[in-house]
C-alpha cells in the first residue's frame, strides 16, 4: 500500500488540500471548526508515523516511503517530484503538530464566513507542506507562492482596521521577490545536466546541486535567491512589512505566518542557497552576519520600547530570526544544528506568546502593557504558563530555547568572536524586555481593565500544558531532532570546498 | 485555407441575414453556429484535411503554428460570442452587421496567421483593421465611441502607410526582387540601407497594431471609447493576431540579422512594460485600467520577438490563449456592472459570489500567479528572454513591472472582497445561470492550463 501507490510527502501535501476544498462547502461554524480540527489531526497522526521511517539504515523502504516522482512537463525538465529529508521530516512535523494546536487555541474565536476562513487556513498549511517537501524546483516555486496567496486573503479579509494596506505591502514585498529567485531558478536550469533525453535541463534538485555555475555566476545568482528568502524570514533590512502585518492580523492566521511561514525562507536558505551557491555564500558570508548582527540588536532594542504586546512579540521576532540567520551562514556544524533546532522551538515558543497574548487581549480588551497589571492574582494559571514560556523565549536553561541558541551562538563563535559577542548583547536586552513585559502584565494590583478577569478554562490550560511539556522535554533532551537532522547537516557542509 | 474561406463566407452570410432575420436575437445563434463551423474546420485542417484546394503560388502557408492559434483564437471567439451575445444586441440596430464585422476580422485572423508574402500580411492586417475601425465607432450616439474611432482609424491609416512604404523598400532592396517573406535572403552582413529603412517602417508599423509604446497612445483612447463588448475582442483576438504576424514576419524573414535589430525591440520592449504598467496604476476606471494593462501585456508578449526561439513560440501560444481568456472574462463582468470604477466592484462577493471568484482569478492569472496561465505564459516569456542570454536585465525589469501589475489588479479584488457593498439597493445585475457557468468554464481553462501548459505548447509539435 505504502509506497506503492502512496508517499508520506503526498499524504501530507494532499489531505490539508481536499479537507481545504471541502471545507468551502460547509455551513454551520461548528462542524466547519471540527473539520477543521479534525482534518489538521490526521495529518499530526501521518506525519507522526512518517517519522517512525526516517533512519535510512534501519528501513530499506525509506526511498519508497519517502520520496514519489510524477511526469509534469516532460519537455520542459520538470517533474512533480516531492520527497523527505530530516530537515523536510523537523519542518513537516512543526507544521503537523502546530496547526491543531492553533484550531484548538482559537476555537472559541468566531470568523465572519467560516468556512472562507478555515478553507483557506488549510490550503495555507497544504501551500506551506509543499514548500517543505518539493525536490524539484518548479514545484517548490509553485508551492512558494500559493502558501501567499491564501494568506493574503486571510490577513487583508479578516485582519485590523489597517490590513489592506498592510497585507499588501507584504504581498508586493515577497511578490517581487520570489520573481526574481523565479529568473534565478531559470538561469541555474539552463545550466543544469539532462537527467532524461526529453530535455536538455532538468528543475530536479539533484540536478540544481550537480549545476556547472561560474563563480561570477554564482555572485550574482546569489542576490536573486537570498532576497526571496530574506524577505520571507525576514532578515533586516527586508523587515519592514513584518510588525505591521503581525499586529493587523487575525490571531489564527499570525501564528501561522510567524511560527511556519518564517520557516520556509530558513529552510530555503538550507535547501537552496547553501548548497547551490557555496562559494558566493563564502563570499557574502561575513555582510549578512553583519546584516543578522544589526538586525538582532535593532529588534532587541525597538522591541524593548515598544508599548503594545502584540509589537514586543513580532520584534523579538525579528532578532530571534536575525539569529538564525547569522547562524545559517557562520555555516558551521555546530550553528547549523542549532538553526535546525531553533526552527522548531521557535515555531513553539512564538505560537505559544501569540496565544497568551491573544488570551490577555480578549480577557481585558487591550493590549498596551501599561494599562496591564495584577493579571497573576487573576488568573494564576495563565501566568505560570506565561512564565515559562517567556524563559523559553529569553533561552533560560531546560527550556527549549536555551539549547538552540547555545548552538547557534558557539557556531557563530567559531565563525568570529566579535560579532558573536555582539549578538550575545540581544539576550539581555531580550530578558529585560521579556521580563520587563511579564512583570508590567502579570505582576503589580489589578486596575479597571484587569479586575474581572478570572482563570483560563480546561480547554486552554490543555493547550498551554501541552506546549509547555513540550518546551520542557526539548529543553532537557534534545537528541532526537538533533538526530533527525544530521543527514541534512552534512549534505550541507559536503558542498564546502 | 477552411478558416480563410468558411469566415468571410459566414461573415456574407450575417451581412445578409440582417436583411432576412427578424428578431434581433436570431444573429447571435446563427454566430454562435458559425464560430462552431468554423472552429471545426480549422481543427480538420489542423489534422491535415483541406476542404478547399487552392492554389495560392506559395502566398500563403499553413503551418501547425498558425492553425493552432487561429484554434485558439476561434475558441476564444466562441467564448466571447456566448458570453457577451446578448450585450452586443444592446450596443445598437445593426445587431447581425457587427457580427459580420466580426467574421471579416476572424478572415484577417487567418490570413495574418499563415502570410508566407508580404502582399499577404498587408491584406491580413487590413482585413483586421478596417472592421475594427467600424466597431469602435459602432455606438453611433456616443461622442467619445465616435472621437475614438475617428483616432483610430487616421492613425491606423498613417501605420498602414508606413507599413506599405516598407514592404515597397523591402521589395526594391532585396537582390532578387521579391515579396516572398522565406526568400529574401538578407545574408549574414550588414544590410543595406534600403532594407534597414524598410525594417524599421515594418517594425514601427507592426508596433503600432500592437499597442507597443511608443506607438500605443490610440490604444487607450480607443479601448476606452468603443463599446465595452467590443473593445474586449480588440483588445485580445486583434491584439494577439498582430503579434502572431509580427513573429512571423521577423522570424522568418529578417531572423537571421537579429542581432542587427534586436536593440530597437529591446527599447520597445522595456518602455511598453513601463508605460503600460505605471499607467495602469493611476487609473480609476477598470475599463480603462484594462486598456493600459492591454499595453503592458503587450510588453511581456514582445519578448517573443526579442528572443524569438522555440520557447518564445510556445510562450506566445499560452499567451494567446491566457491572456484572451482572462481579459474576455474579466471585460464580460466588467460589461454587467452598473459603475465602471474600482469602486463599482465594492463588495461584490456579497451579492454576486459566483462573479467575485471567477473575476478574481482572471485578475489573478493577469498579474501571473502560479496555477493559473498567466503565470505559465509569463513563465514561458521569461524563459525565452533568459534562453536567449543578452540583455538580463530587461528580464529583471519585466519582473519588477509583474509586480507593479499586482497594484492595480489587486486594487480590484480588495475592492471585491475587502470592501463593503454600498448600502443603497443596487440594481440587480442582469447574470444569468448560463452566464456564471460559463465564466467558471473559463476560469477552469485558466487553471488546467496553468497545471499542465503542456496540453497547449505539445500541439505545435504534434
Amino acid at each position: 500500500m505504502l509506497g506503492n501507490y502512496y508517499t508520506f510527502p503526498e499524504l501530507l501535501l494532499w489531505i490539508p488540500l481536499l479537507m481545504g476544498a471541502m471545507v468551502f462547502f460547509l455551513k454551520d461554524s461548528k462542524t466547519i471548526k471540527a473539520f477543521a480540527l479534525v482534518s489538521s489531526l490526521i495529518t499530526l497522526v501521518i506525519s507522526v508515523i512518517s517519522l517512525r521511517y526516517t533512519d535510512m539504515a534501519h528501513h530499506p523502504e525509506y526511498f519508497a516511503y519517502n520520496n514519489v516522482s510524477y511526469v509534469w512537463m516532460p519537455y520542459l525538465g520538470a517533474s512533480f517530484s516531492v520527497g523527505l529529508d530530516g530537515m523536510g521530516f523537523l519542518l513537516t512535523f512543526l507544521t503537523a503538530f502546530t496547526f491543531p494546536l492553533i484550531f484548538a487555541a482559537t476555537h472559541k474565536r468566531e470568523y465572519a464566513n467560516a468556512n472562507v476562513y478555515y478553507g483557506l487556513m488549510l490550503l495555507t498549511q497544504a501551500g506551506i507542506t509543499g514548500v517543505f517537501v518539493a525536490t524539484d524546483a518548479l514545484v517548490f516555486y509553485f508551492f512558494w507562492e500559493l502558501a501567499l496567496i491564501p494568506m493574503y486573503f486571510l490577513c487583508s479579509r479578516w485582519g485590523g482596521e489597517f490590513r489592506i494596506r498592510v497585507t499588501f505591502k507584504f504581498f508586493v514585498y515577497t511578490f517581487i521577490s520570489s520573481l526574481l529567485m523565479l529568473i534565478g531558478i531559470m538561469f541555474i536550469y539552463l545550466h543544469t545536466p539532462a537527467v532524461s533525453t526529453l530535455s536538455d535541463h532538468s528543475f530536479y534538485l539533484k540536478s540544481f546541486y550537480n549545476a556547472t555555475l561560474t563563480s561570477a555566476q554564482q555572485n550574482g545568482l546569489f542576490w536573486l535567491f537570498f532576497v526571496a528568502f530574506a524577505v520571507k524570514m525576514p532578515i533586516f533590512p527586508f523587515h519592514s512589512w513584518q510588525p505591521d502585518l503581525y499586529e493587523q492580523s487575525p490571531d489564527s492566521s499570525v501564528m501561522v505566518l510567524s511560527g511556519i511561514m518564517v520557516k520556509m525562507g530558513i529552510f530555503g536558505m538550507l535547501r537552496w542557497l547553501l548548497p547551490i551557491f557555496p562559494d558566493a555564500v563564502g563570499k557574502y558570508q561575513t555582510l549578512i552576519i553583519i546584516f543578522c548582527v544589526i538586525g538582532i540588536l535593532y529588534g532587541s532594542c525597538i522591541a524593548y520600547v515598544q508599548s503594545d504586546l502584540k509589537r514586543i512579540v513580532a520584534w523579538s521576532s525579528i532578532a530571534h530570526i536575525g539569529l538564525m540567520g547569522a547562524a545559517i551562514f557562520a555555516r558551521n556544524n555546530t550553528s547549523l544544528q542549532g538553526v535546525m533546532l531553533e526552527m522548531f522551538n521557535h515555531g513553539i515558543n512564538i505560537i505559544a506568546l501569540w496565544i497568551v497574548v491573544d488570551i490577555v487581549e480578549k480577557k481585558t480588551g487591550i493590549r498596551k502593557i501599561s494599562d496591564l497589571g495584577g493579571l497573576a492574582i487573576k488568573s494564576p494559571a495563565l501566568s505560570i504558563f506565561f512564565l515559562i514560556i517567556v524563559l523559553a523565549n529569553i533561552g533560560l536553561p531546560l527550556t527549549n530555547g536555551f539549547v538552540s541558541e547555545f548552538l547557534m551562538f558557539t557556531g557563530l563563535f567559531t565563525y568570529s568572536t566579535y560579532l558573536a559577542a555582539f549578538a550575545c548583547i540581544s539576550i539581555i536586552i531580550s530578558a529585560a524586555y521579556m521580563l520587563g513585559m511579564m512583570q508590567k502584565v502579570f505582576f503589580g494590583v489589578p486596575n479597571s481593565y484587569t479586575e474581572n478577569v478570572i482563570d483560563i478554562t480546561k480547554g486552554q490550560k490543555l493547550i498551554l500544558s501541552i506546549i509547555v511539556l513540550t518546551i520542557l522535554i526539548l529543553g532537557i533532551y534534545p537528541g532526537p531532532l538533533l538526530h533527525l537532522t544530521r543527514d541534512t547537516i552534512t549534505q550541507i557542509l559536503q558542498t564546502i570546498k | 485555407m477552411n478558416a480563410i474561406i468558411i469566415s468571410a463566407l459566414w461573415g456574407v452570410v450575417m451581412m445578409f441575414g440582417g436583411v432576412l432575420f427578424k428578431r434581433s436575437s436570431t444573429p447571435k445563434y446563427w454566430a454562435v453556429a458559425g464560430i462552431i463551423i468554423l472552429l471545426a474546420a480549422n481543427i480538420w485542417e489542423f489534422f491535415g484535411h483541406q476542404i478547399f484546394t487552392i492554389d495560392t503560388k506559395g502566398m500563403l502557408r499553413f503551418d501547425k503554428f498558425g492553425l493552432e492559434f487561429n484554434t485558439i483564437s476561434f475558441l476564444c471567439t466562441l467564448l466571447y460570442f456566448l458570453l457577451n451575445g446578448r450585450e452586443i444586441e444592446k450596443v445598437g440596430e445593426n445587431v447581425s452587421e457587427y457580427f459580420a464585422l466580426i467574421f471579416f476580422i476572424l478572415c484577417g485572423v487567418s490570413i495574418s496567421s499563415s502570410f508566407n508574402t508580404l502582399l499577404m500580411l498587408f491584406l491580413g492586417i487590413e482585413i483586421m483593421s478596417i472592421p475594427s475601425y467600424i466597431l469602435t465607432g459602432s455606438d453611433k450616439r456616443n461622442l467619445k465611441s465616435n472621437e475614438a474611432s475617428l483616432k483610430y482609424f487616421l492613425m491606423g491609416a498613417f501605420s498602414t502607410g508606413l507599413m506599405l512604404m516598407g514592404i515597397a523598400l523591402i521589395y526594391g532592396g532585396n537582390s532578387i526582387g521579391s515579396f516572398y517573406i522565406d526568400m529574401l535572403d538578407l545574408g549574414k552582413g550588414t544590410m543595406p540601407v534600403m532594407i534597414a529603412a524598410g525594417l524599421v517602417l515594418l517594425l514601427v508599423a507592426m508596433a503600432f497594431k500592437v499597442s507597443a509604446a511608443p506607438f500605443h497612445f490610440w490604444a487607450a483612447d480607443v479601448y476606452d471609447g468603443a463599446p465595452t463588448v467590443f473593445t474586449s475582442f480588440m483588445a485580445t483576438i486583434v491584439k494577439i493576431a498582430g503579434f502572431i504576424a509580427f513573429i512571423r514576419l521577423f522570424q522568418v524573414s529578417f531572423g537571421v540579422i537579429q542581432q542587427q535589430w534586436q536593440m530597437l525591440i529591446v527599447v520597445i520592449t522595456a518602455a511598453t512594460l513601463l508605460i503600460g504598467n505605471l499607467t495602469a496604476v493611476f487609473q480609476q476606471s477598470v475599463k480603462r485600467m484594462l486598456a493600459y494593462s492591454s499595453i503592458a501585456h503587450a510588453g511581456f508578449m514582445m519578448f517573443a520577438l526579442f528572443a524569438l526561439n522555440d520557447t518564445a513560440r510556445e510562450g506566445l501560444m499560452l499567451y494567446a490563449l491566457s491572456y484572451s481568456v482572462a481579459t474576455i472574462g474579466m471585460f464580460a463582468i466588467l460589461v454587467k456592472m452598473n459603475d465602471y470604477t474600482i469602486e463599482g466592484f465594492n463588495g461584490l462577493y456579497k451579492y454576486q459570489p459566483a462573479l467575485a471568484l471567477t473575476a478574481t482569478i482572471f485578475l489573478l492569472s493577469l498579474t501571473g500567479i502560479p496555477l493559473t496561465a498567466g503565470f505559465a505564459s509569463k513563465f514561458y516569456m521569461l524563459m525565452a528572454a533568459v534562453k536567449d542570454g543578452h540583455q538580463v536585465w530587461l528580464v529583471i525589469l519585466a519582473v519588477i513591472c509583474a509586480a507593479i501589475s499586482a497594484i492595480y489588479y489587486f486594487r480590484v479584488i480588495q475592492a471585491i472582497y475587502f470592501k463593503e457593498p454600498p448600502i443603497e439597493i443596487h440594481p440587480a445585475l442582469d447574470v444569468t445561470k448560463s452566464f456564471k457557468y460559463l465564466l467558471i468554464i473559463s476560469a477552469a481553462i485558466l487553471i488546467i492550463a496553468g497545471i499542465l501548459p503542456s496540453l497547449v505548447v505539445d500541439w505545435l509539435y504534434f
